[in-house]
C-alpha cells in the first residue's frame, strides 16, 4: 500500500483538482487518476517529513481573517501609491520568529507576501528570524506585534509547533 | 435576476480593473525597487481576485452551475505570488539594489541578503 500509493491525500487533492479544471467525466476521471497516481509516486522520493496540519476550525478561521485583511491592506496600499512619494517611509524589519519547521514557516512568509504592504524577503540561516521589506513603517514594534498575534499565533495553534 | 448578477459582475470588474490599474501606476512611480515590488503583488491578490470573481458570477448564470474553474486559478496565484516576490526581493538583493535614501533600517539589508542575523 504505501508503496505503491506513498502519498493519498496528494492522489486526492490532484485528482480533485484536475477534474475541477476539466470537468467532471468518467475519461477525465480515468485521465485524473492515473496522473493523481503516478506524480505522487514519481515525486515520493524527494519529499521529506512536514508537519501536519490540524485544527480544521482554526485553519478556516486563518484563511477568512487573511482574506479580510488582503482586502482591507489592498484599499490602503492603493492610498499610499496615489499619494506623493514623499509621504512613504519604506524600511526593512527583522521578525524573531517563535514559529519553527519549514512547512509552516512557508506558510508564515507566504502570507506576509500575500498581505499587501509587507513582503517577506529571506530568513536568516539559523531560522531565528525572518527579514520583511515593508511599504510604509509607523511603528515597527506595531508592525511585529501585528503579524504574531494574526498570523504566528495561530498557525503555532494548527501546526502545534 | 439578471440584471442583479450583471451589476454584481460590473461591480466586481470595476473594482478588480480599478486596483490592476493601481497595481501598475505603483510599478512606474515608486521610488526604489523594493517598494515597486509591492505594487503588481498587491494587483494580483485583490484585482484579479475580483475579475475571476466576475467571471465566476457570470458563467455560473450563463451555464446555470457552479463555475469552479475560477477559484482554482485564484488558488494558483495565491500560491504563486509570493514565491516570485520572494526570489525578486532575493536577487536584488543580491546584487546590492540601491535602496531609496531614507529607507528605515537599511543596515538589515546586506545581513538579509547573507542571511545573517540582525545583530
Amino acid at each position: 500500500m504505501k508503496r505503491w500509493l506513498p502519498m493519498p491525500l496528494h492522489t486526492l487533492l490532484l485528482l480533485l483538482v484536475w477534474l475541477l479544471l476539466n470537468g467532471f467525466s468518467a475519461g477525465h476521471f480515468v485521465l485524473g487518476g492515473f496522473l493523481a497516481w503516478l506524480i505522487p509516486l514519481l515525486t515520493a522520493p524527494y519529499s521529506d517529513h512536514q508537519n501536519r496540519a490540524g485544527k480544521p476550525l482554526v485553519v478556516i478561521r486563518y484563511v477568512l481573517r487573511l482574506l479580510l485583511d488582503i482586502v482591507l491592506s489592498n484599499i490602503d496600499v492603493a492610498r499610499r501609491v496615489l499619494k506623493s512619494n514623499r509621504s512613504l517611509q519604506p524600511g526593512f524589519v527583522a521578525f524573531p520568529l517563535a514559529l519553527q519547521g519549514d512547512f509552516p514557516l512557508t506558510v508564515l512568509a507566504s502570507t506576509i507576501s500575500l498581505t499587501p504592504g509587507t513582503v517577506s524577503v529571506d530568513f536568516s540561516e539559523d531560522k531565528q528570524w525572518l527579514y520583511i521589506h515593508a511599504l510604509h513603517i509607523t511603528d515597527e514594534q506595531a508592525l511585529i506585534n501585528d503579524i504574531k498575534q494574526h498570523y504566528e499565533k495561530p498557525l503555532q495553534e494548527i501546526f502545534s509547533c | 435576476m439578471e440584471s442583479v448578477v450583471h451589476i454584481i459582475a460590473a461591480v466586481l470588474l470595476l473594482t478588480g480593473g480599478f486596483f490592476v490599474f493601481v497595481g501598475s501606476v505603483g510599478l512606474l512611480k515608486l521610488p526604489d525597487f523594493f517598494t515597486r515590488l509591492h505594487a503588481p503583488t498587491k494587483a494580483t491578490t485583490m484585482g484579479i481576485g475580483a475579475i475571476l470573481l466576475a467571471s465566476m458570477v457570470l458563467t455560473t448564470m450563463r451555464d446555470g452551475r457552479l463555475s469552479i474553474h475560477e477559484l482554482v486559478i485564484s488558488l494558483f496565484l495565491f500560491i504563486t505570488a509570493p514565491v516570485s516576490a520572494h526570489m525578486l526581493a532575493k536577487a536584488a538583493l543580491h546584487r546590492r539594489v540601491k535602496l531609496l535614501d531614507h529607507s528605515k533600517n537599511a543596515q538589515l539589508a546586506p545581513k538579509a541578503a547573507e542571511q545573517k542575523t540582525p545583530e
